[in-house]
């Protein structure tokens, strides 16, 4: 990635930042890939999932993007907020060794249907329902506001203050349920 | 979930984002010197002759260095906030305070006997300035960190540290309009003990208090 990528990077941050969806989503799908690339070269062995982390780094770069200043270069912040939930994965899998964990057969023993269990999923299931249905709607249905709260019988305002909620109290319970 | 699935989630909750960084920092900082100065008033109040005291050199260097470190613990404290904050810039500015602390001890040794540097040293008020100095800053302690949870520190426990030590400058600023020791041998023992007390207070919930 060059200058010419880390000014659009910024620039769809700021509009990101006033409101702007699309630019929002962009810039999200963007740091995926980037943070992906960055935790491929890190995470080279052990149960670590990579996938994992990149899913809490956006989960925290969304909750603190109001620590980001315009005036100052997106990458690093980037890879700072990165490096300190990959720290963070570490840690917790050092509490559960390699040596401890139960043999391939248990584990797939104990989850025959799911193909892949994510840290995510797992946190999701602490929401409370009415959270738990919007996130649902939003994230995996791929409906707007506007459709979720038609289909739950909500109001629009009461859907965003749902969805903000549970997303905030996804990333507290990440990796700890 | 799909990491695809999580974006579209993120970019739908755009609307609602918190406080600009910066703005809740000065803000904190407002509310931190206010409650200080409240409870400063409530509890001790400036000693009786502090407005002639003001030409005394050694009374109004109290709190240039209290001062000075609270500014360079203010800088510091917004940049460990900040995920890839530039705090190794900020960390110099902490050496302004204990320099002045030396420089002023060397010159109160030229400038007074021997005899009479224990007296000074020991001062009439040590015990007060270990309690008060806490207490002043114990409330703005909670405000500041506060701020500094809704950053996004890097190392909890030094970004509590942090906060402690510019507790600590407020209160030991207000503190020395009431502290009748001026000398600066008793500043360079006392004062640096009372904040430190805030600093550990400041470190240990950090450390708790400020993981995200």
């Amino acid at each position: 990635m060059d200058k010419a990528d880390e000014r659009s990077l910024e620039r769809m941050l700021v509009a990101a930042i006033e409101g702007d969806e699309r630019a929002y989503f962009a810039f999200l799908e963007a740091v995926a890939k980037l943070v992906r690339t960055w935790l491929r070269r890190k995470v080279t062995y052990g149960s670590l999932d990579v996938e994992d982390v990149v899913q809490e780094t956006l989960l925290a770069i969304h909750l603190k993007r109001h620590t980001w200043r315009s005036d100052e270069p997106v990458r690093p912040w980037i890879f700072a907020i990165a490096n300190h939930k990959l720290i963070d994965a570490f840690r917790r899998h050092g509490r559960q060794p390699l040596a401890d964990s139960p043999a391939l057969e248990e584990v797939e023993a104990e989850e025959p249907e799911v193909l892949q269990s994510w840290e995510i999923d797992r946190a999701l299931q602490v929401l409370t329902p009415g959270q738990r249905s919007v996130v649902t709607a939003v994230s995996i249905e791929g409906s707007s506001i506007q459709e979720t709260a038609r289909d739950l019988g909500m109001k629009e305002t009461a859907v965003r203050v749902a969805l903000h909620r549970g997303l905030a109290a996804i990333a507290r319970r990440f990796g700890r349920t | 979930m799909e990491t695809n699935d999580l974006i579209k989630a993120l970019a739908t909750d755009t609307r609602r984002q918190g406080l600009p960084l910066g703005r809740a920092w000065i803000a904190a900082l407002v509310v931190a010197v206010l409650v200080a100065a409240v409870v400063f008033f409530a509890l001790l109040g400036p000693r009786p002759d502090a407005g002639a005291a003001l030409s005394t050199v050694r009374f109004v260097f109290k709190f240039i260095v209290t001062v000075a470190l609270a500014v360079a613990a203010y800088r510091l404290a917004v940049a460990v906030s900040r995920p890839g904050g530039n705090w190794r810039a900020a960390l110099s500015g902490l050496l302004v305070a204990p320099l002045l602390l030396v420089l002023s001890v060397l010159l109160e040794l030229v400038a007074v006997p021997s005899t009479s540097w224990a007296a000074r040293l020991i001062g009439t008020n040590s015990m007060v300035c270990l309690t008060f100095v806490p207490l002043i800053g114990v409330i703005p302690l909670v405000v500041l960190l506060l701020a500094m949870r809704h950053g996004a520190p890097v190392n909890a426990t030094a970004a509590g540290a942090v906060s402690g030590l510019l507790a600590g400058g407020i209160a030991a600023a207000f503190y020395a309009a009431h502290c009748p020791d001026d000398s600066p041998l008793f500043v360079a023992v006392w004062y640096p003990l009372a904040i430190a007390i805030l600093v550990s207070l400041g470190a240990l919930l950090g450390r708790f208090f400020l993981r995200w």
